[in-house]
């Protein structure tokens, strides 16, 4: 389809969103990353009947300790879509970008660089 | 096992303001069960911990290491060597942990990462309830495997109490009446007559109105 998503995403590809766990998501904010997403089969369709519902508790976990130390929880976010959804993909990909910038860089990034 | 909790990550962060060194002391035993201070979660609250603190502009090293348990002093003793190059240290052992490493490292500051609740079971995945009160002389078998010692709120040995409303008790409509499930057994089983018999009170000085209690084993002493 050779469809175009902003560059600035880093994909890591897993066997099953539900292989996702809550420190590979902390990982990746801990490490600078401006936001992290978890792009996962549609609900009710995993292959492996429950991966992409473990991976949205785990992803609201973070979030809830984001908001507890004073990050913004939307850094980090859980979509769903089916393998043949190229498009819907690179949809989301603009969109979380989109929301990152307009969060602004990681806090935890900035205070490194200082 | 025993059952705990983290505690709320604003207490955590409170404890370790003024260091910049720490280490952060798991146990492969009871905690790692029930998913609250193995080596998963050492290193999800030593993240945590690093991602508050580099946002605050004060990073705070954290190290992870998780011991066989913290309830033996040849396993607290493994850390003997690290202990000195850290500010303090953080335990995610229940309450026996921090206590053993302040014994073995009386010049380290010990802290506790988790608050002890109870001893209990995995009810389902990801929820544990209280099944043991541990009171020094177990009474399970007069009541058909239901301990209302750790199970009724009252800890009646002579129930259910007018507070038994629909199987759940007074105190929460989330705490099944223990006594209404060991009448209803002890129905199904045709042994009502059992509970004629009433129970004396219990010796409670096996339990903690004893004072703390200490086992020996003359057999196992080296």
């Amino acid at each position: 389809m050779r469809l175009n998503y902003p560059p600035n995403v880093k994909i890591i590809q897993v066997p099953c969103s539900g292989r996702v766990d809550i420190i590979h998501l902390l990982r990746a904010i801990e490490d600078g990353a401006d936001g992290v997403y978890v792009a996962g089969c549609l609900e009710g369709e995993c292959h492996f009947m429950t991966g992409n519902l473990k991976a949205k508790k785990r992803v609201q976990y973070v979030k809830k300790v984001l908001e507890q130390i004073g990050i913004e929880p939307d850094r980090v976010e859980m979509f769903n879509l089916s393998s043949g959804e190229g498009p819907r993909f690179a949809e989301i990909a603009r969109e979380m970008v989109e929301r990152i910038k307009n969060l602004g860089p990681s806090p935890i990034k900035l205070k490194k660089a200082a | 096992m025993i059952v705990a909790d983290r505690k709320p990550l604003n207490e955590i962060l409170e404890m370790v303001k003024d260091y910049k060194k720490i280490l952060l002391v798991g146990c492969k035993g009871c905690v790692t069960v029930c998913n609250v201070g193995g080596a998963k979660e050492v290193g999800i609250l030593g993240s945590i911990l690093r991602i508050a603190r580099a946002k605050e502009g004060n990073p705070l090293e954290v190290d992870e290491k998780t011991l066989e348990r913290q309830c033996d002093p040849e396993y607290v003793s493994q850390i003997k060597d690290l202990v000195d190059d850290y500010d303090a240290i953080v335990s995610m052992a229940c309450g026996v942990g921090p206590q053993f490493l302040s014994e073995r490292y009386p010049h380290k500051k010990v802290y506790p990462a988790v608050n002890t609740t109870f001893f209990g079971g995995a009810v389902q995945h990801g929820v544990w309830a209280e099944r043991c009160a541990g009171c020094g002389t177990c009474i399970i078998h007069y009541f058909d495997g239901l301990c209302p010692i750790a199970r009724c709120s009252k800890s009646l040995l002579n129930g259910p109490c007018g507070g038994s409303a629909g199987g759940k008790c007074e105190v929460s409509k989330d705490i099944e009446c223990i006594w209404d499930m060991i009448v209803r057994k002890k129905m199904e089983q045709g042994r009502l007559q059992d509970l004629l018999e009433i129970k004396p009170p219990k010796d409670w000085t096996t339990a903690r109105d004893g004072g703390p209690r200490k086992s020996v084993r003359e057999e196992l002493i080296i």
